[in-house]
């Protein structure tokens, strides 16, 4: 177990403020992960995790390695070392499907999006609907497309045309769909408001809160605190592919917050990881 | 026919598409596509200007009969090159598998086939486009693996094919040209007794017919299942009546173009009929590789819309990392695509070798050039992930009218590729207009 999880628990339940229960085990736990490109070490042995109806924020600069280490959650890069846990379990990813199998879902910071087809297809973009001849049931998948932009952003109306043809927000919605279709468990959100404006952000804010009661654990990465402070039950900072350290939102400031994104200098209400600025 | 990426029908709830006024209006009931509408549109203006400047000969039913065989082998390899296009690749040797798959069928036939299965044998046709099917398939899997998985852009590794399968040509047979033994295999390529005649025309006529009817009823129903807006009754009668009269015109036309008088009476005599006083009236009907010229593109239609290949097929074209992270298996699917374009190139052999009734070396040469030119006039966007098979399809119809019109005006080689060259500028450029227009 890594030192982050265990310090958590040592708070105990009774300490909690937060109205997250962290009795059972992590929904997802990633132990010791280290990943090196060409000789850079991207993700030092990096540790994290997540519980039910909890969002974390992990924070830290551009390169900081905070999209790295969530690209080995989802799949898309294979870690060097380390194991990933969910609900207690061993997990074996390899590759986005496989992710995608343990209910964790993407939303990447560029949407990851077929432009040139429709909202129903980039929904089921890999796992679309079939009728019984084994073709394509445009229809059905029309009709499922409908149910949940109607739940997310009932204004919208353009089903027929390619997402290119969309708007921000309703990109963004199209991709939070697709990610909560099918019964994601574990949500991962890559700068999920940074091309939105003012009320398309509300609306992203809402449907944050919306999942963390279906006991959806979020993980929030950004480089811009602001953006996901006022959202978050804890924040984690990595600096230079390591973690600096962690904390539950309550007991810092965002200044503090900011000195552990810039200097890795942890505050006395954060638990220090190995990344952390020794004095 | 207008693929996922050129549908713009903005649905209501509301039970029928609410048309609003005037062409935009019309347009948006009946779902007609716009660049497939001014595609058919060129090629009146096209058809009607050579006939003009012909004399009267160009839209004759035997001139509209030829084209329509002459289309045939680069249509059949044009639908395949939108799916390679669309997947942000290109083919550049499809004229080479044409050249070396067509070789390979004749040697297979003359050497192997016929002498084992017996020279009369029924037999020896499929046979041959088993092999030809299966080399056609072997190439293209092969380039599309040094594509897919060793990561060699296609361009290059295509431009290579174009050597080496050409060079293969020559070497399966030393340069050789090998003529077929087998006449079932010559109905392929068409000519008199490659025609099904006017009563079988007639029969597909009604079969196709009822196939428009029966896909629009459906269409319907699956919009009622869901709920979904329908089209208005007019605009379906209009669509439907659009596409049985172009059934039906095309069928009389194929049907007026008559065997010629010596023809004709080798005709009656082999199927011992009386030769009346006013001489024969034998029709051709619907030639046979136009008939698998159309298979194809229906087919091709059908794995581009209907199939999960296909989805993913325009989704890698439209983000490939996007395709990736939902979980496609972009390089199996990008293999897929090459080993279809051997198979058609593959078909593409068979109508042209058994439409000379022999393999020559020189067979092909040139094709790709006029396929990627059709997939391109038809809308394909070289950027990836948009075009039609249909659009190709037309494309293809359009090149080869311009080629033989050009032909029937005595105009000099020279001058042809000048114009051809020409065009396909302009037509792409037109359609960069289109595109920003409807951006």
């Amino acid at each position: 177990m890594s030192t982050t999880m265990e310090t958590i628990k040592d708070h105990g339940p009774g300490h909690h403020h937060d109205h997250v229960d962290r009795s059972g085990p992590p929904l997802v736990a990633m132990e010791d992960i280290s990943i090196a490109f060409g000789g850079i070490h991207a993700v030092d042995h990096a540790s994290l995790d997540l519980y039910p109806g909890e969002v974390v924020a992990l924070l830290g600069h551009n390169g900081a390695g905070k999209s790295t280490l969530i690209k080995i959650l989802s799949g898309a890069y294979k870690r060097d070392s380390g194991e990933i846990y969910v609900r207690g379990d061993k997990a074996s990813i390899s590759n986005p499907r496989d992710a995608k199998a343990y209910g964790i879902e993407t939303i990447y910071q560029t949407l990851a999006l077929a432009d040139n087809v429709d909202a129903a297809a980039n929904l089921f973009l890999g796992r679309e609907i079939m009728t019984p001849w084994g073709t394509l049931d445009d229809g059905a998948m029309e009709a499922e497309a409908r149910k949940v932009m109607g739940r997310l952003n009932p204004n919208f109306r353009r089903f027929k045309e390619p997402v290119k043809a969309l708007s921000g927000g309703q990109r963004q919605s199209v991709a939070i769909a697709r990610a909560i279709l099918f019964n994601a468990k574990i949500l991962i959100m890559d700068e999920p408001t940074a091309a939105l404006g003012p009320q398309e952000t509300a609306q992203v804010a809402d449907l944050i809160k919306e999942l963390k009661k279906e006991e959806i654990g979020i993980f929030l990465i950004s480089h811009d605190i602001h953006d996901v402070f006022d959202l978050s039950d804890r924040v984690v900072v990595m600096k230079n592919g390591q973690v600096v350290g962690s904390a539950r939102t309550e007991d810092v400031t965002k200044d503090e917050v900011l000195g552990m994104i810039i200097l890795g200098k942890c505050p006395p209400g954060a638990t220090p990881g190995p990344g952390a600025m020794k004095d | 026919m207008s693929e996922a990426t050129s549908n713009t029908t903005p649905a209501r709830s509301s039970p029928t598409i609410g048309a609003g006024g005037g062409f935009k209006g019309f347009m948006r009931a009946t779902e007609i596509d716009t660049r497939m509408l001014g595609m058919i549109g060129a090629l009146l203006v096209i058809w009607v200007g050579f006939h003009i400047l012909s004399g009267g000969t160009f839209l004759t039913p035997r001139n509209l009969w030829n084209l329509s065989v002459q289309t045939a082998s680069v249509g059949v390899m044009a639908t395949g090159m939108v799916l390679v296009i669309v997947t942000r690749n290109i083919d550049l040797s499809v004229g080479s598998i044409l050249g070396v798959t067509g070789m390979v069928m004749a040697v297979a036939q003359t050497q192997y086939i016929s002498p084992f299965l017996g020279y009369d044998s029924g037999l020896v046709w499929i046979a041959t486009l088993a092999v030809g099917l299966i080399c056609g398939l072997v190439i293209g899997g092969l380039q599309g693996f040094v594509i897919a998985y060793l990561g060699v852009p296609a361009f290059i590794v295509t431009l290579g094919g174009l050597l080496v399968w050409r060079g293969a040509a020559w070497w399966v047979a030393s340069g050789r040209t090998i003529p077929l033994t087998d006449d079932n295999f010559k109905l392929l390529g068409g000519g008199s007794d490659g025609s099904i005649g006017a009563t079988w025309s007639w029969i597909l006529a009604a079969v196709a017919i009822v196939l428009i009817l029966v896909g629009a009823l459906n269409a319907r129903r699956q919009r009622k299942r869901f709920n979904f807006a329908q089209k208005p009754l007019w605009a379906e009668g209009f669509t439907i009546g659009i596409s049985v009269l172009a059934v039906i015109a095309a069928t009389i036309i194929v049907n007026s173009y008559l065997l010629p008088g010596p023809l004709a009476r080798r005709y009656a005599e082999a199927n011992g009929l009386a030769v009346p006083d006013g001489g024969l009236e034998i029709s051709f009907g619907y030639a046979i590789p136009v008939l698998l010229f159309i298979g194809v593109g229906i087919v091709m239609t059908f794995i581009a819309r209907r199939t999960r290949f296909g989805r993913y097929v325009f989704a890698i074209g439209g983000n490939p990392e996007a395709a990736e992270l939902a979980g496609i298996n972009t390089k199996r699917v990008t293999m897929m695509v090459f080993m279809l374009m051997g198979m058609l190139a593959a078909i593409a052999a068979a109508i042209s070798t058994a439409r000379l009734s022999s393999a020559t070396n020189a067979q092909g040469t040139l094709d790709e050039l006029y396929t990627i030119a059709a997939a391109v006039i038809g809308g394909t966007s070289l950027a990836g992930g948009a075009g039609t098979i249909a659009g190709a399809m037309l494309g293809a119809l359009v090149m080869q009218s311009l080629q033989s019109g050009m032909v029937l005006l005595g105009m000099d080689t020279p001058l042809q590729n000048i114009v051809v060259g020409a065009v396909l500028v302009v037509a792409v450029w037109l359609d960069t207009i289109y595109r920003r227009r409807a951006a």
